[in-house]
């Protein structure tokens, strides 16, 4: 059986620069990764690596030039029927700047659910309370605009917003990136639930490796638009095999401070 | 209690009483409520909070760079004894770049793009140390040595939108230790960095300190930076200090204060068992809605009726530890 969503070789080239700076860039190189059902992956990198490329090429949101994107087994390219775009939704970095300021909760979550026809007309005010139970905010919310919502509140308004057209497969692009510690080990955790609540599917991308650690199943790691190594997460932050897995690894301060700082300086890039 | 922190003539800094009040139109609200805390020459302490803590505000104080809507209302910020604050600001300007000097978070947005590198570096020495224009020149290819930049005789005529964030961030610190300060603010200036180069930046700011003897102020969310450059720390949380203590990872190891034991147990960790994270329930109160007593108070495990009254007292817990908290997580032998 095939897994629920995967990439097979994808590559996508960006051209850039002018004249005689001009050059490609493989922003993605023959990927290959892949989600179940249930699954959390995580897929981290450094700015520039190509995650934010690879995750929207799964969406749709980008055109790829290699390779093949499946769902269910089934040929995924940019151009993709409301059915399609409906089973594979994302979650943004940035809750200040996805949601819209002058639409109340309940439209946001009101506007997906109608273009997608998924409930009748006397349905949706039960599915946007059922919705705002699924990520644990409270009903009264749904009236009030994101100006006075928190960081935390807000990505849970953009999870709702998500899961309202019931995805298979949810792609979150450093989906806790900008939340305060407090808050992030929350959205952390709904997550875990959703996936085991709904069964969904998660790609996690991120560049912090320890919330990585603590939420996914599986971790790939991307450098220069290649999966260098792709294992499960206990394997992976215990044995790295690949040399840049390591260096990534030995750089996250840590917090009992074991790692001393040796004090000459390393050359910058 | 608060402001009792004795004037000790050792120190580099001493902030006292700190009070800071954000003007929101109708209102002000105070951001920062009393913080005090000091540091000894070649210190390197970490001012740790989340959003609203008022940890950058008060670095911003030290520096004199508070927005307009924004104002010191109360107590002392002293420089090696003398109040920053006393004079209408003419002692900050003085030390401002020479005796105290500042690291942004965004060295994208703190350097100026349309200046070579190598003439933002030298500004200082010019304008402090009157430098004629050679000298500048070969004391900034020095400086560049000195923080890492590789090829520094070709790099001195870069803009900044030629180099890596990595870079541009080590064309800041060259700039920010020109004239040799006596003591380096520092505002999350590894956040915006891959994790690669911040492991970088850490172990330069840690070779500076050897190599300058600077006293360092760094502000950050993240505990486990902290944990990796400084020597002490104090903990914000709704612009008070939750808890202090002069050995970090004696506070790390043990916290007293119920937030910094939610704060750890909230932060992902790179190594140790793979548990679910433990989430502290409700926000952070904006500044307009701090709850009376104890900030943390309904959030916090531990709270009792008496913690939402007064102000909660600062006190001396154990050696070269100090916290705000009634039901303090004292370990056995230990009283408040």
């Amino acid at each position: 059986m095939s897994p629920l969503v995967e990439a097979v070789g994808v590559s996508q080239t960006f051209r850039t620069g002018h004249g005689r700076t001009a050059h490609t860039v493989h922003a993605l190189d023959r990927v290959n990764l892949q989600v179940d059902r249930g699954e959390i992956v995580g897929l981290v990198g450094e700015s520039g690596s190509g995650k934010s490329t690879l995750a929207r090429v799964i969406c749709g949101l980008q055109a790829y030039d290699g390779g093949e994107v499946r769902l269910d087994g089934q040929l995924l390219t940019v151009r993709r029927s409301r059915e399609q775009r409906r089973r594979i939704q994302l979650v943004f970095q940035d809750p200040y700047a996805s949601l819209d300021p002058r639409m109340t909760i309940r439209q946001t979550l009101a506007e997906m659910i109608t273009v997608h026809r998924l409930v009748p007309k006397d349905r949706l005010r039960a599915r946007c309370l059922e919705l705002m139970e699924l990520v644990q905010l409270p009903a009264s919310l749904l009236d009030a605009r994101p100006a006075g919502m928190s960081g935390g509140q807000r990505q849970r308004v953009a999870i709702a917003r998500a899961l309202s057209v019931n995805p298979e497969v949810l792609v979150a692009d450093e989906a806790v990136a900008a939340l305060d510690v407090s808050v992030q080990a929350g959205v952390i955790n709904l997550l875990d639930d959703l996936r085991r609540e709904l069964g969904l599917a998660i790609l996690f991308i991120a560049h912090d490796l320890a919330v990585v650690r603590s939420l996914c199943d599986r971790v790939s790691v991307i450098y220069r638009g290649r999966i260098v190594e792709e294992r499960p997460t206990a394997e992976l932050f215990s044995d790295p095999a690949d040399d840049y897995t390591r260096r990534l690894l030995s750089a996250v301060p840590r917090l009992d401070g074991a790692r001393t700082l040796p004090t000459t300086p390393a050359r910058g890039q | 209690m608060t402001g009792a922190v004795a004037h000790d003539p050792g120190s580099l800094l001493e902030v006292i009483d700190l009070r800071i009040a954000v003007d929101l139109g109708d209102r002000e609200v105070a951001a920062v409520d009393g913080v005090s805390f000091t540091l000894a020459p070649g210190e390197a302490r970490g001012l740790v909070g989340e959003s609203g803590s008022g940890k950058s505000l008060t670095l911003r104080a030290i520096m004199g760079l508070l927005p307009g809507n924004v104002r010191v209302t109360g107590g002392q910020i002293l420089f090696r004894g003398r109040d920053l604050l006393a004079d209408g600001g003419q002692l900050q300007q003085q030390v401002r770049g020479r005796g105290i000097t500042m690291i942004f978070q965004e060295p994208a947005v703190a350097l100026n793009p349309v200046m070579r590198v190598g003439e933002q570096i030298s500004d200082g020495l010019v304008q402090h140390r009157g430098l004629g224009r050679r000298e500048a020149r070969a004391q900034a290819v020095r400086l560049m040595d000195l923080v890492g930049i590789p090829d520094p005789e070709r790099r001195i005529n870069a803009y900044p939108h030629e180099l890596s964030g990595g870079l541009r961030q080590r064309v800041m610190i060259a700039a920010g230790v020109a004239c040799e300060p006596d003591l380096i603010l520092c505002d999350e200036p590894t956040t915006a960095l891959d994790v690669t180069v911040q492991d970088q930046i850490l172990r330069l700011f840690a070779h500076l300190r050897d190599e300058l003897g600077a006293g360092l102020l760094y502000v950050t969310h993240d505990l486990a930076v902290v944990a990796q450059l400084c020597d002490s720390v104090t903990v914000l949380y709704s612009g008070q200090v939750m808890e202090e203590g002069d050995d970090l990872r004696s506070v790390f190891a043990r916290p007293f204060h119920p937030y910094t034991d939610a704060l750890i147990g909230a932060t992902p960790r790179i190594d140790g068992p793979i548990t679910r994270l433990q989430a502290i329930p409700g926000t952070a109160p904006a500044l307009q809605d701090r709850p009376s007593g104890c900030p943390f108070h309904d959030r916090c495990p531990r709270a009792t009726e008496e913690c939402a009254e007064g102000r909660i007292p600062f006190a001396e817990l154990d050696r070269g530890r100090r916290s705000a908290c009634l039901h303090p997580l004292l370990p056995a032998g230990l009283v408040r």
